[in-house]
């Protein structure tokens, strides 16, 4: 592994190392003292063209538990405001001695030109609509924790699959590990032709599933023109405890975040005994310590 | 023989040539007799022998639709290199789209750029005017007065005329006139923010995808005005099973209506956009669509539903073309590579007949543009194109005379390409190289 762009096209093997790397590390984030020194030495840039907290945030801490340093570059108020291009600036940071560069990127397939174009490892953290692969590779290591296996499981993605890069990361990832995934929601906000059963009837789309992973409504959906409003979408889409109660009882319940309380999720569920959200987001800290140490070849003990 | 062997003067013999002349309906293996700049019966003393064994013999190949960025992006391409181009690409007449800055949208810029066109020389440029006033789909341009200057033909090509008043306007308007209106059909609401073709590949790669349903709808309407006010349109490269239909639609009913095919679309698939990893190279208006799409449209042009193919010729300068996709501009630098495109699509396929192909190329360009040639007969010009149909070759965009480098053909290999190109019996290709 070289770069970390997608997971479509990832096998199986290449999966489960990170899957049980990953979980290896969480343990770093039971210890009293955060740190090992498994990448000192090395110095990893956080390259941001898009607002991220949680994403930018978790890999700062992942690189800084395994004792890497760490920049954090913005796009606004930087070079890039000057007219300079994504390219130049990131060859200038690998000029810098830079050994890694993560990026998130409004426009899908950018982290992949910018692969091929450095000499370092690119990490993903994000391309338009294509795909989000630490998210989908941590909302696999969250399933994996609370059934103890993937295959087998029924997942059913809710919400805007149009426009969602960790839907893609997702479908990918969980049906490569075994599981099968189907997409719902309301049907401008489908994909086509991506291989997955969709439909557009919730109860249908989560009865008798494993696992419910809720999507991020966004608000400028409202203002396009693909939803009514944000009432009539809670009232066809929104994951409530009644529903989850008569239709998916069992079933675990995810979000990449962040969430509209009340919209498509509500808070009850949210903060109900069958949400992993939480586990998403630390499991996200160890997943990311995971492909940073595959990447960088991490010579010290971990 | 070399450029510097020979001058603009000689006199040429062309022999054991496959003389393939849709013009006259002719494919046939033959000699040509060139004097004084045009064809002549026979063999006339102090003749150049040209033995053309195993090539063919294409009078006036034409692409009638080019950009050649000239004035105001010649950064991109310019009339010069333009013309380069089209000679290597083995063409001797084009029709240039007038979206320029400014807009090719008066007489005086018509005129500039004819006159500007023969005093390079190497092709006949024909230059096309904007149909409204600065492309802004606002006010009819003077239509009638860029034809007596030398318009070929009327177009907002990049900026299609949205609305329906104007559209209607401009097609009634063009009932007095020669030429057509040309028409770049999109929905530019359907369209907006979108870059490539809808469908498996997009919505795998999580780029925006525009529906072959944005270009239909809007031939739909023109192709109802047409018949409405009985103007001529051309439908520039059409891509959608709608469009198809639209055209056949007014072809049965006898309306005035032409539609044409580029080589890309011909060629290649959506599946080119994955292939370089989502790189902008590929980005086209309208987008590359998949497999069964191109496969009908390459069906519409052996049928002649569709009986022009035009490169829609789209040089960028390259750091342009670097930009991320949604930033990066429309188009495929297609002149050096069309026949070399359409060979290997239509002819190595088997779907058709040398002569039935270029006819796409040749007489159905000019009949759609209201332009006429008689072909390889005596007293006629000799404008002339020799073709090795069978050469192989890599498509290698650095050697390309246009300045536009950006081609998703790039390392492709195709089979078929022009050898010589001559412009009024002087040559202004040879193998490979471009006069001045």
């Amino acid at each position: 592994m070289r770069n970390f762009i997608a997971l479509e096209n990832m096998n199986a093997q290449e999966l489960t190392t990170l899957i049980d790397l990953a979980e290896t590390l969480s343990e770093v984030l039971e210890r009293p003292i955060k740190k090992v020194p498994t990448l000192r030495g090395k110095a990893i840039a956080n390259v941001f063209f898009e607002p991220s907290t949680r994403t930018r945030n978790s890999f700062e801490l992942a690189a800084k538990y395994m004792s890497a340093d760490v920049i954090n570059f913005q796009a606004s108020g930087s070079s890039v405001e000057k007219g300079e291009t994504l390219w130049d600036t990131a060859r200038n940071l690998t000029a810098m001695a830079i050994d890694a560069v993560v990026i998130r990127h409004q426009v899908a397939g950018v982290p992949g030109l910018l692969a091929d174009l450095l000499n370092v490892p690119v990490i993903n953290a994000g391309d338009g609509m294509h795909e989000h692969p630490t998210q989908g590779l941590l909302d696999l290591v969250t399933v994996k924790a609370h059934y103890g296996r993937i295959g087998g499981l029924q997942i059913a993605i809710v919400g805007d699959v149009l426009h969602s890069r960790v839907a893609r990361s997702d479908l990918w990832g969980f049906t490569m590990m075994g599981a099968t995934v189907r997409f719902v929601g309301p049907p401008n906000l489908l994909p086509s032709a991506l291989g997955a059963p969709m439909t557009s009837n919730l109860e249908e789309g989560i009865r008798g599933c494993d696992v419910v992973q809720v999507l991020r409504l966004q608000n400028e959906r409202q203002k396009s023109g693909a939803v009514p409003s944000m009432r009539e979408y809670r009232e066809k889409f929104g994951v409530t405890q009644e529903r989850l109660g008569k239709w998916a009882p069992d079933a675990l319940v995810m979000h990449p975040g962040p969430q509209n309380r009340g919209v498509e999720i509500d808070s009850e569920v949210l903060d109900g005994p069958q949400s992993a959200v939480l586990a998403q987001v630390r499991y996200g800290v160890a997943v990311r310590m995971a492909v940073l140490y595959r990447l960088l070849g991490g010579t010290h003990d971990i | 023989m070399t450029f510097s062997e020979t001058s603009p003067s000689d006199n040429w013999h062309i022999k054991n040539v496959r003389i393939v002349d849709p013009y006259t309906h002719t494919d046939a293996l033959g000699d040509i007799f060139i004097a004084g700049g045009c064809f002549v019966s026979e063999k006339l003393p102090e003749m150049l022998t040209l033995d053309a064994t195993g090539l063919w013999a294409v009078p006036r190949m034409v692409d009638i639709h080019v950009h050649f960025r000239e004035p105001g992006q010649e950064h991109k391409e310019d009339l010069v290199s333009g013309s380069r181009a089209a000679a290597a690409g083995g063409f001797s007449a084009v029709a240039a789209m007038p979206n320029t800055d400014p807009v090719i949208d008066n007489p005086a810029l018509i005129s500039w750029e004819g006159a500007h066109g023969r005093e390079i020389g190497l092709i006949d440029l024909w230059p096309l005017g904007a149909v409204t006033k600065a492309s802004a789909g606002k006010e009819l341009a003077e239509l009638a007065l860029m034809e007596a200057a030398g318009a070929m033909g009327f177009s907002d090509d990049g900026k299609p005329i949205a609305s329906g008043r104007i559209m209607r306007a401009a097609l009634s308007y063009a009932t007095m006139l020669k030429h057509p209106i040309v028409q770049h059909a999109e929905d530019l609401d359907l369209s907006e923010g979108t870059v490539m073709h809808e469908g498996q590949i997009s919505h795998r790669l999580g780029l925006p995808g525009v529906p072959a349903a944005a270009e239909a709808a809007m031939v739909w309407r023109d192709v109802e005005l047409s018949l409405l006010t009985q103007g001529r349109l051309h439908v520039a490269h059409v891509t959608a099973l709608g469009s198809l239909e639209a055209v056949a639609y007014a072809k049965r009913l006898g309306g005035p209506v032409t539609a044409e095919a580029t080589p890309h679309h011909l060629l290649l698939t959506d599946q080119a956009v994955s292939d370089w990893q989502a790189s902008p190279i590929t980005k086209v208006n309208p987008p590359l669509r998949p497999l069964e799409l191109r496969d009908a449209l390459r069906k519409a042009v052996v049928t002649g539903l569709v009986s022009v193919i035009a490169s829609d010729h789209a040089p960028h300068h390259d750091d342009e073309k670097m930009s991320p996709y949604p930033q990066a501009p429309y188009g495929i630098s297609g002149l050096e590579t069309s026949i070399g495109a359409v060979f290997s699509s239509l002819l190595h396929t088997g779907l058709m007949d040398p002569l039935t192909l270029l006819e796409r190329m040749t007489s159905g360009p000019h009949q759609a543009l209201g332009a006429w040639y008689p072909g390889v007969v005596p007293g006629a010009r000799a404008d002339l194109t020799l073709i090795d149909p069978e050469l192989l070759w890599v498509v290698e965009p650095r050697t390309f005379y246009s300045r536009g480098h950006n081609t998703p053909m790039a390392g492709m290999q195709l089979k078929g390409k022009a050898v010589a190109t001559m412009l009024g019996g002087r040559w202004t290709m040879r193998e490979g190289q471009v006069l001045a």
